[in-house]
């Protein structure tokens, strides 16, 4: 990935929405510098939305968090929105998500506040192109590295972007309505036995597979703090700082849970008694303070076979159906 | 402690895309020197399902793509590395000096340190830059070194609350250790000084200025000295 030498093609941020960063899938072999993977929130929806407009899955794209920006898009574009739905308009009529939609030069796309879900991806052909940082397109707030200067978005800033692979003949497509059932239930989040689970009582483990936890409003993309039954220990104290897992469900010495999510710290002390299993960290992603959720205990066997199913349901044959617009 | 029992080393599913190799269950030079080791060797031998190695104090965090290499093919390849890690030298560690200004308009907490340790900041000074330390680990935040052993009359306990954000280039202690904030960000360490060089650069390869297993010294600077030294990244 380069910046084009003579950007044509440029999307106006005519306003920002409440957290919007570029994001590709993740930025891997940095742990050891103590830079974590960050990428989208909700990775299934990214690679649904770089499907719709004939990207390669790890296309960098816009991530939108609970109020969604304006674009006004500077040339033709196919774009797609993909994630929570933002009650998105292009000038004023409404446009489905999970969709591609051919856009005009100088329309502007509205998109609101989520009705479901935390995040929406703004995926556009070609892709948003910056300036990779350690081999990602990845926002990474923290260290102000990878995206747009390494911050959210703000009004005014202006968008590159790629070349379109699939040319004006590419037939409009959407998302299978069983396949975004099949990637979006509402069971419980499962999660595999964290590496401490014996530094927990029994019972304790038994309250956290059977209890309701809400989601803090002190969460991001860092990690997700739950409110719900204090968690307690056989033996007090932090464990030696060690590795820590996308996903691991830590527990501090209050008790209440903090799942680890896509720019959390890649070391940490306190013992973890679960950690998400690789199928379900996007419906992590698309969790709003709040929401209610609960945990289930399977098997690595499981956690593996349910990640392969995934994998086969992202091809496009499986996943898209043509439509007629 | 139910780990009294384990054997070592350990080899854990810390998660379906993780695996957890631990040395031992205390912070030691020679389950170090493993740790070190059996990074050396996985960063030696590209592999295509590795995504990130995660070394700390005596153990280390591989993440994979479970759908490139299955989980227990993954482990088998591991324990095969980890039989080796005898035959490894480990390369002559850098030796790097780092100054730090210790006036207590950085040191935030350097009085604190002082008053709790029953020394004179000046002793903390002294103490601190008494000894050699050895970077176990680049964890927590971007290039932020896990560095021991503090001299043992500077241990003191992390706040209780953290401060929401530390500035960049504070050098802090955390009970027995001592670090470096390369980036600013939210931590529980006690700040005593802080240091001008820029340890951290994603434009930079590598990013961090310290890696595992260096050396460090620290070397006290005035204040105008500091000021002089700002975002220098060359004086390592």
């Amino acid at each position: 990935m380069s910046i084009p030498s003579h950007p044509r093609a440029s999307i106006l941020a005519v306003s920002p929405g409440f957290l919007t960063t570029v994001q590709d899938l993740g930025r891997d072999h940095c742990a050891h510098w103590g830079i974590p993977p960050s990428g989208a929130a909700d990775p299934i929806s990214l690679r649904l939305g770089n499907l719709l407009v004939g990207n390669p899955p790890d296309a960098a794209a816009l991530e939108m968090t609970l109020v969604g920006g304006s674009f006004r898009f500077e040339r033709q574009f196919i774009i797609a929105l993909a994630g929570s739905d933002l009650g998105a308009t292009l000038d004023n009529e409404e446009i489905p998500a999970w969709q591609s939609v051919r856009v005009k030069p100088g329309q502007t796309l509205r998109c609101g506040s989520t009705k479901s879900g935390a995040r929406c991806y703004l995926c556009v052909a070609g892709g948003i192109v910056v300036q990779p940082v350690l081999s990602s397109a990845s926002t990474y707030l923290l260290a102000a590295l990878g995206g747009l200067g390494g911050r959210s978005l703000k009004a005014g800033d202006v968008l590159q972007c790629g070349a379109q692979r699939a040319g004006p003949s590419m037939k409009p497509r959407a998302v299978n309505k069983q396949v975004l059932d099949a990637f979006f239930g509402k069971g419980p989040i499962r999660v595999t036995a964290g590496p401490q689970g014996d530094l927990f009582s029994v019972d304790s483990q038994l309250t956290f597979s059977t209890s309701t936890y809400t989601v803090k409003e002190e969460s991001d993309r860092m990690g997700l703090r739950l409110k719900g039954p204090a968690l307690k220990r056989v033996v007090d104290g932090d464990i030696i700082t060690e590795g820590t897992s996308l996903g691991a469900i830590q527990v501090p010495p209050d008790g209440e849970p903090i799942i680890l999510f896509v720019e959390h710290p890649t070391t940490g002390g306190y013992p973890k008694i679960a950690n998400v299993i690789s199928a379900d960290l996007h419906r992590v992603g698309q969790l709003r303070p709040r929401d209610e959720i609960k945990f289930e205990f399977v098997k690595h066997e499981k956690a593996i076979s349910l990640l392969k199913e995934q994998e086969d349901l992202l091809s496009p044959q499986r996943s898209l159906q043509a439509i007629s617009q | 402690m139910p780990s009294e029992k384990l054997s070592y080393p350990r080899f854990q599913r810390a998660s379906d895309h993780s695996l957890l190799v631990t040395f031992g269950e205390q912070i030691s030079r020679s389950h170090h020197r493993d740790v070190l080791r059996l990074f050396r060797l996985l960063h030696s031998r590209p592999n295509r399902a590795i995504r990130n190695i995660h070394p700390a104090y005596s153990s280390v965090l591989i993440s994979f793509d479970p759908l490139i290499a299955r989980p227990e093919k993954f482990e088998s390849y591991v324990r095969r590395l980890v039989d080796r890690l005898g035959d490894i030298e480990v390369a002559t560690s850098r030796k790097i000096e780092i100054p730090v200004c210790y006036d207590k308009t950085l040191g935030l907490d350097l009085e604190f340190v002082a008053h709790h340790n029953g020394l004179t900041t000046d002793d903390v000074v002294r103490h601190h830059t008494s000894v050699e330390y050895l970077v176990y680990f680049i964890g927590f935040s971007p290039g932020f070194p896990y560095m021991g052993e503090l001299p043992h009359q500077l241990e003191t306990p992390r706040l209780s609350t953290p401060r929401v954000m530390v500035p960049e280039g504070s050098v802090a202690i955390g009970g027995s250790q001592t670090g470096i904030y390369p980036v600013a960000s939210p931590g529980g360490w006690r700040i005593i000084g802080r240091t001008p060089l820029k340890l951290f650069s994603p434009l930079r390869m590598p990013p961090t200025a310290l890696e595992i297993g260096d050396m460090v010294r620290f070397k006290p600077i005035s204040v105008l000295h500091y000021q002089s030294l700002l975002g220098a990244v060359d004086k390592l």
